[in-house]
């Protein structure tokens, strides 16, 4: 490895470290109240001995009149804030532990969501490319689907998701489609956005220039148009994706489903399981990280065989 | 070539008027131009910036409509010329795709008038031969020089059947030597397709060294203000330029410049 790369892996490893040092001094004041009142549960000297007392009095001065409860806040069942290695554990259980059939496996939930993921990509990028040619192609729709476009992005999905579930149910709809749909209205956007300026990207010049070949309006999509999005198109993808699978567990939300990382995150808060909302999250954020580092990977190959990165 | 054929307008222009109707107001690009390009002719446009060359060529190529006069490309309406593919255009920036090879670019206006595979194959040997890039048909753009992104592009332009070649300012972005051997190269080549080249310049050496005729413009409204009728002859190497007949249409053409702007 070069001595840059070797340094570029030391700085990536030392923000880690200071990231988890920080999470755990942060588990100590958030958990402590919940510490000191197991203890005094057990029967244990306390100081104060009152919960009462204890209520309002700040968590920093509690952790430092308890200094021996500090290894207990990184150890707690149902912690506020779980330790990174409470989080850690509980991922490698529900991963590598446990049979990909099991419902408490975490890779089945992920798999779960990732479905509606890609099946509401594939629907949201579809349409987006599909409004883009249109809106580059034709005055009216550029002035009528764009304002739309917009708007649509501006009402919080948290808002509208239920609405998408329970009009789809009424008209027995379920399962994976009504997750998809809104996994697709939030990835759509980037597509248009992106796709519409790659494909208005070729300059005055290059439309001339196919002008006096005089070549037609399909031509013109196919061989100037078209590719030269291609390097816009990539760059919405990666953004689409992560807003599909943000769209794909909000989509998990309302339905109190029972399989997927939204329905994780949703069981977990029911029963203050936050390592379990904790888990699903870093689940949910791995799981994005792949995906958009996929298509990060496909961009750098198709842009290299187009020979449009050198 | 036959007396007959020279004497063939390839262009002919007659009170043609441009107004562009502008934010600002109007502006005048052309006005009253009046010219006669025969078949065959190396016509170079020299004026300073804004006098309307670019205007004038973009007209010749339907890619500019006139608000006034006429204008015939070899008897048709230039946008019939246009449909006919009777022209490559030549633009000042090479504009290679940087998606395709240097064949495959030079390929585009076959394809997008239906050759046939062989014979685009055939044809962009052949233009490669012409512009002296054997041998980088599979490189892409980034990996040429300008000069030879340029001559690329006039590959592309000389790839299908156009008997008009315009060209916009080809070599401004260029150093004098390679311009040199470029202008050489061009001159070689109209002589050997015997295509009619209208050809855009800032440079009064470029224009007397190229042209079989020399129109002298100037700005606001842009105009001819000389049309000049080169005497040198037909073949011309290099060293035609220290020659007293040069350097004479070299004055004239000076002169007109200098007549343009005392105008203003
Ligand atoms: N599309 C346009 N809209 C408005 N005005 C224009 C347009 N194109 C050219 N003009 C104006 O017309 C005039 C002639 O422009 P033109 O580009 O033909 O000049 P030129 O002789 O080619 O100059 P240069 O040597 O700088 O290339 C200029 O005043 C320019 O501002
Ligand atoms: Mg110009």
């Amino acid at each position: 490895m070069t001595s840059a790369g070797i340094r570029a892996v030391w700085a990536v490893l030392t923000v880690v470290g200071v990231i988890i040092l920080f999470w755990y001094a942060a588990s100590v004041p958030m958990n402590i109240k919940g510490v000191l009142t197991e203890f005094e549960r057990a029967g244990e000297q306390v100081d104060p001995p009152k919960a009462v007392d204890r209520r309002d009095m700040s968590e920093f001065e509690l952790v430092f009149d308890n200094p021996y409860a500090i290894d207990e806040t990184w150890d707690q069942d149902r912690p506020r804030l779980p330790a990174p290695h409470q989080v850690a554990e509980e991922l490698w259980e529900t991963t590598v532990e446990k049979k990909i059939t099991s419902k408490r496996s975490l890779i089945y939930h992920a798999w779960v969501t990732l479905s509606a993921t890609m099946l509401g990509f594939a629907i949201g990028t579809g349409l987006g490319i599909l409004l883009a040619v249109g809106i580059v192609h034709s005055r009216v729709m550029d002035l009528s689907v764009m304002p739309w476009a917009i708007v649509s992005q501006t009402i919080p999905i948290i808002a509208l998701a239920p609405m998408i579930i329970v009009v789809l149910y009424s008209i027995g709809i379920q399962g994976i489609i009504p997750k998809a749909i809104i996994s697709a209205y939030l990835s759509f956007f980037p597509v248009v956005v992106g796709m519409v300026k790659g494909l208005r990207s070729p300059d005055a010049m290059q439309l001339d220039l196919l002008r006096t070949y005089n070549a037609s309006r399909s031509q013109g999509f196919w061989k100037l148009r078209l590719p030269a999005s291609m390097p816009y198109l990539f760059t919405s993808l990666k953004i689409g994706i992560a807003a599909s699978l943000v769209g794909a567990i909000v989509g998990e939300l309302p339905t109190g489903a029972v399989a997927g990382l939204g329905a994780r995150l949703l069981a977990g808060s029911y029963y203050g399981q936050t390592v379990q909302i904790w888990s699903a999250l870093f689940a949910a954020a791995i799981l994005a990280a792949c995906l958009v580092g996929l298509l990060g990977v496909l961009e750098r190959l198709v842009l290299k065989r187009m020979g449009m990165s050198q | 070539m036959s007396e007959a054929a020279s004497n063939q307008a390839v262009v002919q222009a007659q009170g043609l008027d441009l107004t562009f109707q502008t934010n600002d107001g109007p502006i005048h690009a052309l006005k009253d131009v009046n010219l006669t390009v025969d078949k065959g002719e190396f016509v170079s446009f020299i004026g300073p910036s804004g006098c309307g060359k670019t205007t004038f060529l973009r007209c010749i190529a339907a890619l500019e409509t006139p608000t006034g006069g006429t204008l015939t490309v070899n008897g048709m309406t230039p946008d019939e010329a246009r449909r006919n593919r009777a022209y490559g255009y030549v633009f000042q920036a090479a504009g290679l795709y940087p998606w395709r090879t240097i064949a495959k670019n030079i390929k585009l206006p076959l394809e997008i008038m239906g050759y046939s595979a062989a014979e685009q194959d055939e044809r962009v040997k052949n233009v490669l031969e012409l512009v002296d890039l054997e041998g980088f048909g599979g490189k892409f753009p980034w990996q040429l020089s300008g000069g030879m992104q340029q001559r690329a592009s006039i590959a592309r332009a000389l790839a299908f059947d156009a008997d008009i070649l315009l060209m916009d300012e080809p070599f401004g972005a260029l150093d004098e030597i390679v311009r040199d051997h470029l202008n050489e190269q061009l001159l070689a080549l109209w002589a050997r397709t015997e295509k009619t080249i209208g050809f855009v310049t800032h440079s009064i050496p470029e224009a007397v060294y190229l042209s079989t005729k020399i129109v002298v413009m100037s700005p606001r409204p842009g105009r001819i203000t000389d049309v000049i009728d080169s005497p040198l002859p037909k073949e011309r190497p290099l060293d035609i330029r220290d020659t007293p007949e040069f350097i004479e249409v070299a004055h004239r053409v000076r002169e007109g410049l200098r007549a343009g702007h005392t105008d203003d």
